[in-house]
């Protein structure tokens, strides 16, 4: 995704101004975080099996090109055929060639993440093929035209009334706000839609090496009809999602769907291997899997190694301060939301973060929602630590502003005298015993918050006196 | 019970300039507890801003300056979780990662000072055992979590247990106790309009409560609620821990 122009302070106040959005996004992640909680009480062994999902993840990464090589060799040899991108411009490449190749026109999708973060769907636009998103929440935002604003439910951002004026609009049938309602109505559009494709194309949330399964975890069935119907399936997923075997693989199926939906496992969890065997009914005549990388090998020794853990549950988006607040858009990247920073620093680059990284509170809900326990904290404290120290500091003359500040610390006359100054300075500014507007850079805590007034006398200074209390 | 109690105050530098009555009620309660309360000269900022901000080296001179200060200290009261958890979780790594011989001689130190760190809450729960209290403030109190105790510290229970057990006082739940007030040190003037909306929805649920105050165990979370508060021309104040607890 190409860098927006406006600052993520811009677009974030810009989405607290929408009331829409504020009404959706306070529903949505409520809900998804009640889920979440009532899915994890009283499973005794939850906490178990995320230490054992972290660990699984860790012996995996320590050996990934082993890994990927067993699941390379299971999919080739069930009559599958891996491909291998390094960027996202490879990937595009590979799919592109696999549907001229088989001369497809429309090809339906599945909800896939790594397929936004190609941009596939305007790629094949471009060479004439029609893509049609199947999911729910995806063939909403694909008739709005617009990106997923959540990394599990991509329409988060959209009340149902609106959704109800959208399908009047784009599909030209008027409809109640009735989720029911709607669903039945993308229902009918998407049937002929599954027909008549000549292509699937859809995610992975694993890939099992050692068996060589591509598995989907849906909740809607559109995953499996994609990958059944069409003549041709390609799979793309990131290199990080491969799993050793198939019993690593129950260990994360049981920690996934309570992470992000609350539920014990989804509606549909789909385990494929390769194309249509001789003898087999259903299936695909040609099975692809692109295995992409773009950015994600060279974290395997980097800082952002542990972001490779990510599951794409989306738990720490709903726990999130911050992306309660303003949702996923005013993040401006693929991937939204606390982890989705760390993700944009792997996919883009540490640059591409100056100021994204500051888009926390560092309050540690995330981690602390994680089914895998990655320390998002602690990455995005790194990013902005390294950030500054190449020299992008998010704010003009802030280095200057901290180093100062650093230095006072260190002189603590200075630092004391500087206080009083500030004392003294601050009582232009106090009205009925509060602090209600500053200049400067002050002037974005008075914007919405009143100061207290600096003490008259610093605990420092009454010390002394209360020292001889005894 | 700590057979000769003593113990260092580490004041923190907004408690120091905006709250000094907390720092003053904390040495109170802990002589009436029988601790000698030391005060070690020469204190301003534990560096945690600087920290949070990315600026590691500037972070690491200050801890190397500030680690010394408590050196013949027995133990370390904190009023504040966030600064607590810079003292215990940040220096040891700072200051053994430094690009300073002098400060990384100080990484086994900066480890005993860890050691011997304590929040004002857990201090008083885990190391002087004494819980029960009568409250300074009559009425009803809620409490709110500051993330840094709660998620980095892992201490929820040693404030709830003081406020349950205050004598003359009625405490009552916050909703979404556990949830960020949107401070987050530079954080809040950073994103101001997302640190004010995050404490919007703090504030609307400490109001609804009816309680008379809201409690925390961080001067960052009490400046921006206190602020938000009085911003709103509400009636309910924002204390410190140490000031409700007589």
């Amino acid at each position: 995704m190409t860098a927006p122009a406006t600052s993520f302070r811009k677009r974030a106040a810009g989405a607290l101004q929408d009331a829409f959005l504020k009404q959706a996004l306070s529903i949505a992640t409520t809900r998804f975080l009640a889920l979440r909680q009532e899915a994890f009480t009283g499973f005794r062994e939850g906490e178990a099996l995320r230490d054992r999902a972290r660990a699984i993840k860790e012996a995996t990464l320590q050996r990934l090109d082993h890994w990927l090589e067993r699941l390379v060799d299971n999919v080739e040899g069930r009559g599958g055929r891996v491909h291998y991108a390094a960027s996202a411009g490879e990937a595009r490449a590979i799919v592109l060639d696999i549907a001229r190749a088989a001369g497809a026109r429309l090809v339906v999708k599945s909800k896939s993440m790594a397929t936004e973060e190609i941009e596939l769907n305007e790629a094949l636009e471009a060479a004439g093929i029609t893509p049609v998103e199947t999911d729910l929440g995806e063939y909403i935002i694909q008739l709005a035209h617009e990106k997923p604003s959540h990394i599990i439910a991509p329409a988060i951002h959209k009340t149902r009334g609106q959704v109800a004026e959208l399908f009047a609009r784009e599909l030209k049938r008027p409809v109640a706000a009735d989720p029911e309602a709607l669903t039945r109505i993308a229902r009918e559009e998407l049937r002929d839609r599954f027909l008549k494709a000549d292509m699937g194309i859809t995610g992975a949330n694993f890939a099992v090496a050692e068996t060589g399964t591509v598995v989907l975890v849906t909740n809607e069935g559109n995953g499996r009809m994609a990958t059944s119907l069409p003549r041709v399936h390609v799979a793309l997923m990131g290199v990080e999602k491969v799993v050793p075997s198939l019993s690593d693989l129950v260990v994360f199926l049981a920690i996934l769907a309570r992470s992000a939906t609350g539920q014990r496992l989804s509606v549909y969890t789909t385990l494929l291997q390769g194309p249509r065997a001789p003898g087999e009914l259903e299936g695909p005549d040609e099975f692809h899997l692109v295995l992409l990388d773009n950015g994600r090998l060279r974290q395997l020794g980097g800082p952002l190694r542990e972001a490779l853990f990510c599951l794409r549950c989306g738990a720490c988006l709903n726990v999130c301060p911050v992306y309660r607040q303003i949702g996923g858009h005013a993040y401006g990247s693929t991937y939204p939301g606390p982890i989705g920073i760390l993700l944009t620093a792997m996919i883009q680059g540490r640059p591409a973060v100056s100021e994204l990284a500051h888009a926390s509170s560092l309050c540690g809900a995330c981690a602390e929602a994680c089914p895998v326990r990655i320390d998002i904290p602690r990455m995005l404290i790194d990013l902005r630590r390294d950030n500054v120290h190449e020299g992008r500091a998010p704010q003009p003359g802030e280095r200057a502003v901290f180093r100062l500040f650093a230095w006072l610390v260190r002189h603590p006359r200075l630092f004391r005298l500087v206080a009083r100054l500030a004392r003294l300075a601050q009582w232009p500014f106090v009205d009925r015993g509060a602090v209600r507007r500053l200049p400067l850079f002050f002037g974005e805590w008075t914007r919405t918050r009143d100061l207290p007034p600096l003490a008259a006398r610093t605990f420092t200074e009454r010390w002394h006196d209360l020292r001889r209390e005894t | 019970m700590n057979p000769a109690p003593r113990a260092a105050l580490m004041i923190t530098c907004l408690a120091d300039i905006f709250f000094p009555e907390a720092g003053v009620s904390l040495v109170r309660l802990l002589r009436t507890l029988g601790v000698e309360v030391d005060f070690p000269a020469g204190q301003t900022c534990c560096g945690l801003p600087l920290f949070n901000s990315g600026y590691h080296r500037e972070a690491a001179a200050v801890a190397a300056r500030t680690v010394p200060l408590f050196r013949d200290a027995p133990s370390v009261v904190v009023p504040s979780g966030s600064c607590a958890w810079m003292l215990k979780h940040e220096y040891p790594g700072l200051l053994a990662g430094a690009d300073h011989q002098e400060a990384r001689a100080l990484a086994p130190e900066a480890r005993a000072l860890a050691g011997k760190t304590y929040e004002l809450s857990q201090f008083l729960v885990r190391v002087v055992g004494r819980t029960r209290f009568r409250s300074a403030v009559p009425g009803r109190l809620t409490y709110h979590d500051s993330c840094h105790l709660r998620r980095g510290l892992g201490e929820s229970e040693a404030p709830r247990t003081l406020l349950r057990n205050l004598e003359g006082a009625e405490f009552v739940e916050l909703a979404d106790a556990e949830e960020c007030c949107g401070f987050g040190g530079s954080f809040a003037v950073r994103l101001p309009e997302v640190s004010s909306a995050i404490l919007d929805k703090k504030l609307a649920a400490i109001e609804k409560t009816g309680a008379e105050a809201v409690v925390a165990c961080d001067a960052g979370c009490l400046l921006q609620i206190a602020g938000g508060l009085s911003r709103r021309s509400s009636p309910v104040r924002a204390l410190h821990l140490a000031q409700v607890l007589a």
